[in-house]
């Protein structure tokens, strides 16, 4: 499922994406980044409230496709230009990672 | 003005001690200076000093030394009255002089015995040659220091001499809490690895390897060096650091123990999965370290199916 229809079930917003909108068919939730390196699966979205530099370097090793800062976290300037550089999709929400997760599984799950 | 210079002549390092022994005063004294006579008015001298921007006159005659006038001499004589006076009325007669071949630590101690900001130096005659300031000393001792910084820093040798290294030798510096640049040396082993045709469950092992090694290096140790080599058998990675050291290695390699500090836990690390992960995903995993010491892992991974490692 693409991720702009993802983010508009969760009133989510887009910070950056790559030219063609990811097209995401699983999701990994944590905070922890070695967990990220070691679990998470190429082409997932990533649902995290660690909205700093540190996630894109992990999702770019990874090859996570999307990741969505939840709880309100920004995203800084120093955050975009990485996602940028590295074509890793970025979103916001003010819903916490219990409630995206859910929503997210849910829809995945559907089809 | 620095009365007191902070710099212990006992206690300080090997590299000022010899510097501080091995310099003169002559080497770091001012020749640029100017004096009075004595038969000048505190006036001419409160002048000078203004004009100048110095805080200290030697009154001197055919380079014999009769006294000095510092600027705590002038302050008395504005608030006493006495500022058009001769200055060999008022002048501090008892000077402090230093010999130009005497080593630099020996005026240190003499700034540090003596509240004075400034000495006039003289020859073996006894001649007025000079003069030397805390600042003269504190500014010729930063440039040393710096010269002799960027000596050391050429001694330093690469850690293996290019004409061993093995084959896609390739070396990353680790500074200590760096996570502005955490994944960088990961990235780089990383796209080693896809152009040597490694496939992509391979890849994403070594990934994990580097990744949690490089972390671990910025997290927790003063900095360090990552290095891989490969041969058609085998990846090898080795993290090596300067300390300070793991007190328990069993314990370190628990899922789930961590010494890590609050900051790095608020970022995503130090949860006690770095050495668990790496362990999981290598074919062979050594660590030696000792508390004070530093710490050096030795990862490998097989690139030739032995059935060997976890993978995910």
């Amino acid at each position: 499922m693409k991720l702009d229809v993802l983010m508009n079930r969760i009133n989510g917003t887009i910070a950056y994406t790559p030219p063609d909108m990811p097209d995401i068919r699983g999701a990994y939730t944590s905070d922890l980044l070695s967990d990220v390196m070691a679990n998470a699966n190429e082409g997932d979205l990533l649902i995290t409230v660690q909205a700093h530099i540190n996630t894109i370097a992990v999702c770019s090793l990874v090859g996570i496709a999307a990741v969505v800062f939840c709880s309100g976290r920004a995203v800084t300037g120093d955050v975009l230009a990485a996602a940028q550089t590295k074509n890793v999709a970025v979103a916001t929400t003010d819903a916490n990672q219990f409630a995206v997760s859910g929503e997210i599984y849910a829809m995945l799950r559907e089809g | 003005m620095i009365q007191n210079l902070p710099i212990d002549i006992t206690n300080s390092s090997l590299v000022i001690r010899e510097l501080i022994t091995r310099l003169r005063v002559c080497d770091v004294m001012s020749t640029d200076m100017i004096t009075a006579r004595r038969s000048d008015t505190l006036r001419t001298v409160q002048l000078q000093m203004k004009e100048r921007g110095i805080t200290g006159v030697p009154i001197a005659e055919n380079g014999r030394v009769f006294g000095i006038v510092s600027v705590d001499d002038i302050i008395q004589a504005l608030d006493e009255g006495h500022i058009n006076d001769r200055v060999d009325a008022h002048m501090t007669k008892n000077v402090v002089l230093l010999e130009e071949y005497l080593p630099l630590s020996l005026a240190v101690s003499q700034f540090q015995r003596y509240s004075y900001g400034r000495f006039p130096v003289v020859n073996k005659e006894g001649l007025l040659v000079g003069i030397i300031s805390s600042r003269d000393i504190l500014t010729k001792l930063l440039v040393e220091i710096n010269r002799e910084v960027d000596r050391l820093e050429t001694l330093i040798p690469a850690s293996v001499p290019t004409s061993d290294r093995p084959n896609g030798f390739r070396e990353f510096t680790i500074k200590q809490y760096d996570l502005d640049n955490g994944g960088k040396a990961t990235e780089s082993i990383k796209k080693l690895c896809e152009s040597i045709g490694l496939d992509s469950r391979t890849c994403r092992r070594i990934a994990v390897i580097v990744y949690e090694l490089e972390i671990n290096l910025a997290i927790h140790s003063y900095g360090g060096v990552i290095s891989c080599s490969y041969t058609p058998e085998c990846f090898r990675i080795v993290s090596r650091d300067n300390g300070p050291g793991i007190a328990d290695r069993d314990l370190a390699v628990t899922p789930g123990f961590t010494t890590a500090n609050d900051w790095v836990k608020s970022l995503g690390f130090g949860a006690g999965m770095g050495l668990p992960n790496i362990k999981r995903v290598a074919d062979e995993f050594h660590i030696t370290s000792a508390k004070g010491h530093g710490t050096v892992v030795t990862v490998s991974v097989n690139l030739v199916q032995t059935g060997g490692g976890e993978t995910k």
